[in-house]
């Protein structure tokens, strides 16, 4: 039962990198891209590839995210300048990457148990060699996700970071500033890819495998983590608890945590309300379905939350 | 200066619906000149705004900006130099943003959204400053998201945004046209107070004539993408509402209306 709650909490965390690529996207760009199915196989094939090659396992990390960037670039490019609409310049990536994954890496490719994972490379030996392999990998997958929370956090601070925030609130006004909006919209399409990419790569850390097929309904799952997550935000920010947590001065910072902390939770809710359907008996045939359906319900419910807090 | 030379604008060309706005219109904006133009809805007002912009194209002619053809900028490299309040006052600002955020990305223009801090901490008594003397009490909400506040309070932070960088033009789109009076009113006389400290040459599309009279120094009537009336200095000074009124249900009758 801990090793499954375990399993969970890691699977939670490493896929909270894929939901914050949506998030930039669907949150912020305000931009479906539906390129996430085929950037987050991309990321798995490449680093797939790569150790079994016996490259460092630290090093596809930053690979990864580059070549996931260059497929951020390519729908980027199909929408901006090529003035195709956004959810059919997803597509197009999302299509070509298909047949590019499998050039890359095949239909299926095993990295094998000899094969050092970045769970199993030196430095995390020399630290944690006496944990069993299921603490390893959620101490690794959450000290890498906050790494990756903070500096996204940091960057979204930035004077860039604000521009990009801007542009999917009201391009408009980023038009006024004198800057293409186009480029500033490409920007975070690469950030977002980058970042499902990296989702791939660990996962296929995780999993010591690539599949082709791996990539269906990652962007419905991203999806629901973004929207599970900043949906309890709102509604959390709203109740009585954080109104009194925001008059103090100290605590005032718990009242409105970052969207990217929602996401992470809403990640990891996820997970947990999927494995829970599965081990009450459905086969794992059934998971795209209820992961489906469980998005489905997200809407419905975080829709009516939103009314509420409107009228409240 | 600004200068429209032998424009010609057509929408939906080569359609049964093709209609010719302009056709070898011309029309010079002094430096320092701030120019209210009224017509009726359809006159082609709006058009000439956004073809100064480059929000739209046209099929001949061409766009001068200080003696320079600007016709290949495209609408964002426009806007260094240019300022533009819009008639909807959510179209000036970021409502998901605060205001420090909103105001701190007008106060970056011109120069590079890099990796430094958004929101430099130290502006905030200058955002403040210039909040006060709007007069709208808005100075102690720079951390309420845009979105919370008012219309007027949107427009008027909307002007402030869009003037606070050194700029030469200004161009105002019915900018009052969504605000109630009293709103309007304060709006309008922020904009004189900001025309005239910033020596700016300004545009400014209006229903209000009023607003046409008694502000700027030059008052341009049009219809049917012609300019029926061009009054400046002594001459429109002395012109009153009756006046342009008279005008204008002339054209109206002319043209059925």
């Amino acid at each position: 039962m801990t090793d499954l709650l375990i399993g969970t909490l890691t699977q939670g965390l490493v896929y909270a990198l894929i939901s914050f690529g949506v998030y930039i996207t669907y949150s912020i760009l305000d931009f479906p891209d539906l390129g996430v199915d085929g950037t987050f196989p991309l990321g798995a094939a490449v680093t797939a590839v790569l150790l079994t090659k016996g490259v460092d396992p630290w090093l596809t990390l930053p690979i990864a995210m580059l070549v996931g960037g260059l497929a951020g670039l390519f729908t980027g490019f199909i929408h901006v300048r090529l003035k195709v609409r956004n959810l059919l310049a997803g597509i197009i990536t999302m299509t070509a990457l298909f047949s590019i994954n499998l050039q890359i890496a095949g239909s299926n490719l095993t990295v094998d148990r000899g094969t050092d994972t970045i769970f199993t490379s030196a430095p995390v030996m020399a630290l944690m060699g006496d944990a069993n392999n299921m603490t390893r990998k959620l101490v690794v997958s959450l000290v890498l996700i906050l790494v990756v929370k903070l500096v996204l956090d940091l960057y979204l601070r930035t004077k860039s970071g604000l521009l990009l925030r801007a542009v999917g609130d009201n391009a408009g006004l980023v038009t006024s500033l004198a800057k293409d909006k186009g480029r500033v919209k490409i920007l975070g399409l690469v950030i977002a890819n980058a970042l499902v990419a990296l989702g791939g790569c660990v996962v296929c850390h995780e999993q010591r495998s690539f599949s082709a097929t791996m990539g269906t309904g990652q962007l419905v799952y991203g999806l629901a983590a973004v929207i599970i997550g900043i949906s309890l935000m709102n509604y959390y920010s709203a109740s009585p608890l954080a109104r009194g947590l925001r008059k103090h001065r100290g605590l005032g910072w718990l009242a409105s945590p970052a969207g990217t902390t929602a996401v992470i939770l809403g990640s990891i809710l996820y997970k947990l309300c999927i494995q829970l359907a599965l081990s009450m008996g459905l086969p794992a045939n059934m998971m795209k379905l209820i992961t489906a359906l469980l998005f489905l319900l997200v809407l419905v419910l975080s829709g009516r939350k939103g009314e509420e807090i409107i009228h409240a | 200066m600004l200068e429209l030379r032998n424009i010609t604008k057509v929408y939906n060309p080569g359609t049964v619906t093709e209609q010719t706005l302009f056709r070898d219109f011309s029309l010079s904006v002094e430096e320092g000149q701030f120019v209210s133009i009224v017509g009726s809805n359809g006159s082609g007002k709006t058009s000439l705004l956004n073809i100064i912009c480059g929000s739209i194209p046209v099929e001949a002619g061409e766009v001068l900006m200080d003696g320079k053809n600007i016709n290949k900028l495209k609408e964002y490299q426009r806007y260094a130099a240019m300022g533009r309040v819009y008639q909807n006052p959510a179209a000036g600002t970021c409502p998901g943003l605060t205001m420090l955020e909103n105001l701190s990305l007008a106060d970056n223009k011109g120069k590079t959204f890099g990796l430094s801090r958004g929101v430099n901490r130290q502006r905030r008594d200058f955002y403040r400053q210039q909040l006060q003397s709007l007069g709208l009490g808005l100075e102690d909400k720079l951390d309420v998201k845009m979105g919370a506040l008012s219309g007027g309070q949107r427009q008027a932070v909307a002007l402030l945004m869009a003037t606070m960088t050194p700029l030469k033009f200004l161009i105002l789109d019915e900018h009052t046209a969504a605000l109630d009076p009293k709103t309007a009113e304060i709006i309008m006389e922020l904009t004189d107070k900001v025309v005239r400290e910033k020596k700016l040459t300004a545009m400014m599309v209006t229903h209000n004539l009023r607003y046409a009279v008694e502000y700027g120094d030059r008052l341009i009537m049009m219809n049917q993408g012609q300019v029926v009336l061009d009054k400046a200095g002594a001459e429109k000074a002395a012109t009153s509402i009756d006046d342009i009124l008279e005008v204008f249900n002339q054209i109206s009758i002319e043209c059925g209306n």
